[in-house]
């Protein structure tokens, strides 16, 4: 293997695993995965200075809390610029503090914008007054999320029980 | 009244760990590290093909041998994990778990008298199997210098004239010891000269850590003198669908077929659809859950260094066999109360047979947060044991 497949191969293994558990000391995850701690700590400091690793986020069941909050995607058809596409459109929409995420969309619309408000009545008034108003909008279709059974790849309910008898041989 | 029950079944001992587990489930808040099932759910795909299965109404008997597409597919997996090649058709057979397997395997093959030699530490079943095939088991004590490996000189030294099979448990549970390939080599050579057959249990085979399990089924003149056993209850995590297989030459396995004919019939129906996805689609999963296992196990030989336990190092399973010999107390004493006074369960060594005393089985089949908690409580136990000292 050369130097940058191991290297690669590193990186994916840190990435894999402080995707689930961010939280993770760098002492422990460098027991974990078999190496020296100032490997995890350079590789780590390296993947964020070339914004491999964009952040450490929490994952919340909001709906547990008792904060009011409601989410909606946003199905966004737009006229892409000439000479940038639909890069100035989609920055003018993720600049929108509200705005979460933006992708831009195979399909049969272009960008698919994710928001969060505190209440049906802000997001479609953000909707209406501000997304909709921009030049290269054309048209959008506003669906609210109304449950999240799974984000980011974990499933939005009780931690299951160990249900498996306590001693085996 | 007569006696209603048979002497040999009488005479065959319960497992003396029974207490034991009885005042663990006793105590709800204990945390257990005494598992030997994975802590993983069976992935998706396979649970989903095992609905399907049964919404589609598969829901009869099997060819006895097991379903034709699961035994084609165990066979393709041998030939691209071992480079093996076995006859789907006349040498693979599908059973109720590796015990069964296991079972069978002593019955169609031992008469009375003949010796069986069990290397200990090792999985409570051999035992019993081979008494109540008629045979006489002959255990080989593992030793911690040798890593729980099992030379040559210590089979030799076990051989008499009415050996005839050799039980190879690796990667073992509960030592978490593997056999490389130069190990296999030596004790093939031995049981070649003294024309032995071995039952070979891989059960954890695709759960190693070092390098790739090597099966002694695949070293030269060794398949026709071998039954492998192996299953989907480790590596796919599917324990409970109770599944297994034996590889073995025809003349062996027609006899063991005929055993589970007339016992098992087949082994359940919904199972074997969900172990052809499993053997089709599952490399992946168990790459992932090999990685996790990984991680665990370091994390505990560190935390173990950490406290100056000593441990030799496994690299197969999910099981450490930590030393507890330094505290002065049998395994039995030490578990107890560790569970009494820590509310941590683990598996007295000697539950494995004698030699198992002086260690202890913890198995790292639970999250690294588990894992992490009980060792506290481990390390707060023997740091009081030293300081009583």
């Amino acid at each position: 293997m050369s130097r940058e497949d191991a290297e690669m191969e590193m990186r994916e293994k840190i990435l894999t695993f402080i995707e689930k558990n961010s939280r993770v000391e760098l002492k422990e995850l460098a027991v974990i995965l078999g190496v020296e701690e100032a490997i995890v700590a350079n590789e780590l400091a390296a993947m964020e200075e070339e914004h491999i690793i964009c952040g450490y986020h929490t994952l919340i069941d909001w709906e547990k809390t008792g904060v009011e909050k409601v989410n909606a995607l946003i199905e966004v058809r737009v006229t892409p610029q000439r000479g940038r596409g639909f890069d100035a459109v989609a920055e003018r929409i993720y600049n929108y503090p509200e705005v979460n995420a933006v992708y831009l969309i195979s399909g049969g619309y272009d960008l698919l914008v994710t928001l969060e408000g505190k209440t049906l009545r802000e997001v479609a008034q953000f909707v209406s007054d501000k997304l909709s108003t921009l030049e290269a909008v054309l048209s959008t279709k506003t669906n609210f999320i109304l449950k999240k059974y799974k984000d980011h790849g974990t499933v939005i309910k009780e931690s299951k029980k160990d249900e498996r008898m306590l001693v085996t041989l | 009244m007569r006696n209603p029950l048979s002497e040999r079944i009488v005479e065959i001992a319960p497992s003396g760990i029974r207490k034991f587990f009885d005042i663990v489930s006793e105590m709800k808040d204990a945390i257990s590290l005494g598992v030997g099932e994975p802590d993983f759910d069976t992935p998706w795909h396979i649970r989903d093909e095992g609905i399907y299965s049964l919404e589609r109404g598969r829901t009869f008997y099997t060819s006895n041998s097991g379903l034709k597409e699961l035994r084609e597919e165990i066979a393709r997996y041998l030939h691209r994990r071992y480079a093996m090649e076995y006859d789907p058709y006349s040498e693979i057979l599908v059973t109720v778990g590796g015990s069964e397997a296991i079972d069978i395997t002593m019955r169609a093959m031992l008469d009375p008298g003949d010796e069986v030699l069990i290397p200990q530490p090792s999985f409570v079943s051999y035992e019993p199997c081979a008494v109540l095939a008629g045979g006489v088991p002959v255990r080989i004590n593992l030793k911690e210098e040798n890593e729980f490996r099992l030379t040559a000189q210590e089979l030799e030294a076990a051989i008499t004239p009415k050996t005839k099979l050799l039980v190879l448990p690796f990667p073992n549970n509960p030592t978490g010891a593997v056999m490389e390939r130069k190990d296999l080599e030596a004790v093939a050579e031995v049981v070649k000269r003294h024309d032995l057959f071995v039952l070979s249990d891989e059960i954890y085979g695709d759960l190693t850590y070092l390098n790739q399990h090597v099966s002694i089924a695949s070293l030269p003149k060794m398949k026709e003198r071998t039954v492998l056993i192996n299953g989907f209850s480790k590596a796919y995590a599917m324990t409970g669908w109770r599944l297994g297989y034996a590889c073995a030459p025809k003349i062996i396995l027609e006899q063991m077929l005929k055993i589970h004919q007339f016992a098992i019939m087949c082994a359940p129906t919904t199972s074997q659809y969900a172990a052809v996805e499993a053997v089709k689609n599952g490399d992946e999963d168990i790459a992932m859950m090999r990685e996790e296992y990984n991680g665990r196990r370091r994390f505990l030989m560190h935390r173990f260094r950490e406290m100056g336990l000593s441990c030799f190092e496994p690299y197969g399973a999910f099981y450490v066999f930590p030393s507890i010999r330094e505290f002065g107390m049998t395994s039995d004493e030490f578990a107890n109360r560790l569970l009494r006074e820590e509310k941590v369960a683990v598996v007295p060594g000697t539950a494995f047979g004698a030699c198992g005393e002086g260690y202890l089985r913890i198995s790292y089949a639970y999250s690294l947060e588990t894992l992490k908690g009980a060792l506290e409580r481990v390390e707060h136990f023997i740091t009081g044991l030293r300081g009583g000292q």
